[in-house]
């Protein structure tokens, strides 16, 4: 699709739905606005920068990109993983940024009601503060709540919360010309038709722009511990995910880790971990309302491990505890970056029963290529992160290694019945192992279902599919 | 070697709220965890029996409640531990504290190293460690940051004078206070806490100790009177630079170096 270039009629027109502090063109473009967290998959400039401050700002610039063929490419916070954010077909990119109030705590109905640009750990204190739980917890905290919408985000309590989409009631929607919708709503339950709501979550800013959502709240249970358990080998640490998730109480967290992520961890922070003698170990926590109800909670699962080849159990039951583990664990991705030169992450999701043999394919992967791979990820789920670290291999030799590498993982996931993405999404640099495991069919209804909200293409093309 | 750890037991939360009408804390409902500090001198002692032969013995004072902080010491690895309680202990302030831990520590008796954390996060004073030594009139140091050496006569560390870093070693029978950080404090096991449930908490009580005289512990030892409690107000100021990033840099540095949290180098 040939796309219009932006001039300075479309400029002036900008200019006078914005304030000029609110727009950027050309070489005023700012450098953050051409890439995400990921800046090995390239930098790219959009014509024109847009941060819109409400809802019909927002309509009449998608009526006028729809009516000029502008392509618009709308953006949170910036912190996606996989170039979802970024103007591939330059164009607009919508800035969200600036749409960030939260607009209603319902107590009655526990309904918090935001915009898109609320970052997620603004939600999640102001919820703390009212009493409530926003349950999804993310790792990047600094993403926007439109951002972990559109990507169906997920994180460390989807074990027993599940994800983003679990907790999306309604929304508010400006559709490709400029029309708005509203998606559901407050009400709890939804049988009326083909959710659209549900088509939204996930997709990327490919089938409209959220301008408003309505996000489940639940009552905050007063405490949480965590256990620290230690194995000497990757693999009786991951046989164990199945049979704790297989106990009667439900664990609020499950991950796992390796003890070169933690030294990885320890260094970027300059904090010492609370172990790190350890090939492995699992973190896995509960919530409730007293230490007790919580010690109780736990008993089966630490009697389990250390009955089969745990090395003890550790218990992290105050904060100062709490933080030793979990500023780590939420370092993990930042302290892989920093230790390497570029890198390349795969964030398949596979059963819990083949994390091992998947993790075991990794290894041997590694050791082939002579490359590192670090791994860590959320065992409850199956959503594994692999990251594949460039260290001081050769500019020219990079790029097949670590593409043969990326393949090669997205192959087996595909082999074991796993997916693509969990938590990350496809954005443009996962579109090709998206369209391999998922296959022509879907990938067609998938395309008839963006042309049908989209039909001119103008949402972030490029995207997904 | 036989090394003794104080440690107390304090409300799991900065939040304690105060009785308006009485001015007493409101400790019901609330969790109890063992100081933060006294886990840097729990973990200090457990680094120094892996390097030598040590036993360690941790000490308490508090009601009999305070049994469970001995319970998690237990679980962090800690060989015996006693509870200093008895009703006449109570409302004692920094003197009568250490006092009645000095005696304490004099019943148990046998040790080389008394290891105490800086401060406790609900008293704050950071005196009791060094009064027990003077009580017990042995030498100690505050502030410990590093352990250097360690052998069955001595210790060696570094302490933290603010501007300066004192590397000094001390002969037993000697007091130090250590400051966080000093160690990466341990998680309790789970293995440990099972067994500490049938393991012996020795008590001891005001008739345990050599000196008798009541008039020495709780309130009656106690000069200091506090005449107020009340929750500090804080207050957060919020100033935004919305410049272009070469200015916002610029005046960030202004604001910080107005604030004392950059120097200039002369």
């Amino acid at each position: 699709m040939n796309y219009k270039m932006i001039d300075q009629n479309d400029i002036d027109y900008f200019a006078s739905i914005v304030p000029a502090d609110d727009l950027q063109a050309f070489s005023a473009v700012h450098d953050d606005y051409t890439h995400d967290e990921m800046t090995e998959y390239g930098r790219f400039a959009p014509e024109v920068v847009i941060k819109a401050t409400d809802t019909q700002q927002i309509s009449k610039i998608m009526a006028y990109c729809y009516k000029h063929d502008i392509p618009v490419t709308p953006r949170g916070s910036g912190t996606g993983l996989c170039g979802g954010c970024v103007a591939l077909n330059k164009g607009v990119v919508l800035s969200l940024e600036k749409m960030n109030k939260i607009i209603e705590i319902d107590k009655e109905n526990l309904v918090a009601v935001c915009e898109p640009g609320v970052l997620l750990m603004e939600l999640a204190a102001e919820a703390a503060s009212a009493g409530f739980l926003y349950a999804p917890d993310p790792g990047e905290k600094s993403a926007t709540i439109g951002g972990n919408v559109m990507t169906n985000a997920g994180g460390m309590r989807a074990v027993r919360y599940g994800v983003t989409r679990d907790y999306v009631r309604g929304m508010e929607i400006v559709l490709a010309n400029g029309e708005i919708i509203e998606l559901g709503g407050k009400i709890a339950k939804n049988s009326s038709g083909y959710s659209l709501k549900d088509l939204m979550i996930g997709s990327e800013g490919t089938l409209g722009i959220i301008t408003k959502v309505y996000l489940k709240l639940l009552a905050k249970p007063m405490k949480m511990i965590s256990l620290l358990i230690p194995f000497n080998d990757l693999r009786s640490c991951l046989q164990l995910v199945p049979k704790i998730m297989a106990l009667p109480n439900q664990p609020t967290t499950l991950e796992f880790c390796e003890k070169e992520v933690i030294l990885d961890a320890s260094k970027y922070l300059n904090k010492q971990f609370p172990s790190k003698d350890y090939a492995a170990y699992l973190i896995v926590s509960y919530s409730g309302n007293t230490k007790e109800d919580i010690e109780k909670m736990y008993q089966d699962t630490a009697n389990l491990c250390l009955d089969k080849d745990a090395i003890d159990v550790y218990i992290s039951d105050t904060d100062e505890r709490q933080e030793s583990i979990w500023n780590a664990r939420g370092a993990f991705l930042e302290a892989i970056k920093s230790s390497t030169t570029t890198m390349d992450e795969c964030d398949v999701v596979v059963d819990i029963d083949k994390i091992y043999p998947f993790l075991s394919y990794v290894k041997d992967l590694a050791d082939q290529y002579q490359v590192r791979i670090r791994n860590f990820g959320h065992a409850g789920d199956g959503n594994l992160h692999c990251y594949v670290c460039k260290d001081d291999i050769a500019d020219d030799a990079w790029p097949q290694i670590v593409n043969t590498c990326m393949q090669k993982m997205y192959d087996k996931a595909k082999e074991l019945n796993g997916l693509t993405s969990g938590e990350h999404g496809i954005g443009h640099a996962k579109k090709r192992y998206l369209s391999e495991a998922l296959g022509e069919t879907q990938i067609e209804l998938m395309k008839r279902i963006k042309s049908a909200f989209d039909p001119r293409n103008i949402l972030n093309p490029g995207k997904i599919i | 070697m036989k090394i003794i750890v104080c440690i107390k037991q304090v409300p799991d939360t900065q939040k304690v709220k105060v009785d308006d009408k009485t001015g007493v804390l409101i400790r019901d409902g609330i969790d109890t965890k063992m100081n933060p500090f006294d886990l840097y001198a729990l973990e200090t002692a457990m680094k120094i029996k892996e390097q030598i032969n040590a036993e360690i013995t941790v000490i308490t004072m508090g009601p009999p409640s305070a049994k469970e902080v001995i319970k998690e010491a237990y679980a962090l690895g800690a060989d015996s531990g006693y509870l200093l309680t008895d009703r006449k202990f109570a409302g004692a302030d920094v003197l009568a504290t250490s006092f009645t831990l000095a005696q304490g520590i004099t019943a148990i008796g046998g040790y080389d190293l008394i290891i105490c954390g800086k401060q406790t996060t609900d008293g704050d004073t950071a005196q009791v460690g060094p009064a027990i030594a003077e009580h017990l009139a042995i030498p100690h140091v505050s502030w410990v940051v590093k352990i250097k050496d360690v052998c069955d006569k001595s210790i060696t560390f570094m302490e933290d004078m603010l501007d300066d870093i004192a590397i000094a070693k001390m002969n037993y029978p000697c007091l130090i206070t250590v400051d966080k950080d000093v160690f990466q404090p341990r998680l309790p096991s789970y293995r440990l806490k099972q067994q500490a449930e049938t393991k012996t908490i020795n008590i001891l009580t005001l008739e345990d100790l050599a000196q008798k005289d009541s008039e020495h512990y709780g309130l009656s030892g106690s000069p200091t009177q506090v005449e107020k409690i009340f929750e500090p107000t804080s207050e957060h100021e919020v100033e935004r630079f919305e410049q272009d990033d070469k200015n916002n840099a610029k005046l960030l540095y202004q604001k910080l170096k107005e604030l004392k949290y950059v120097k200039e180098l002369s």
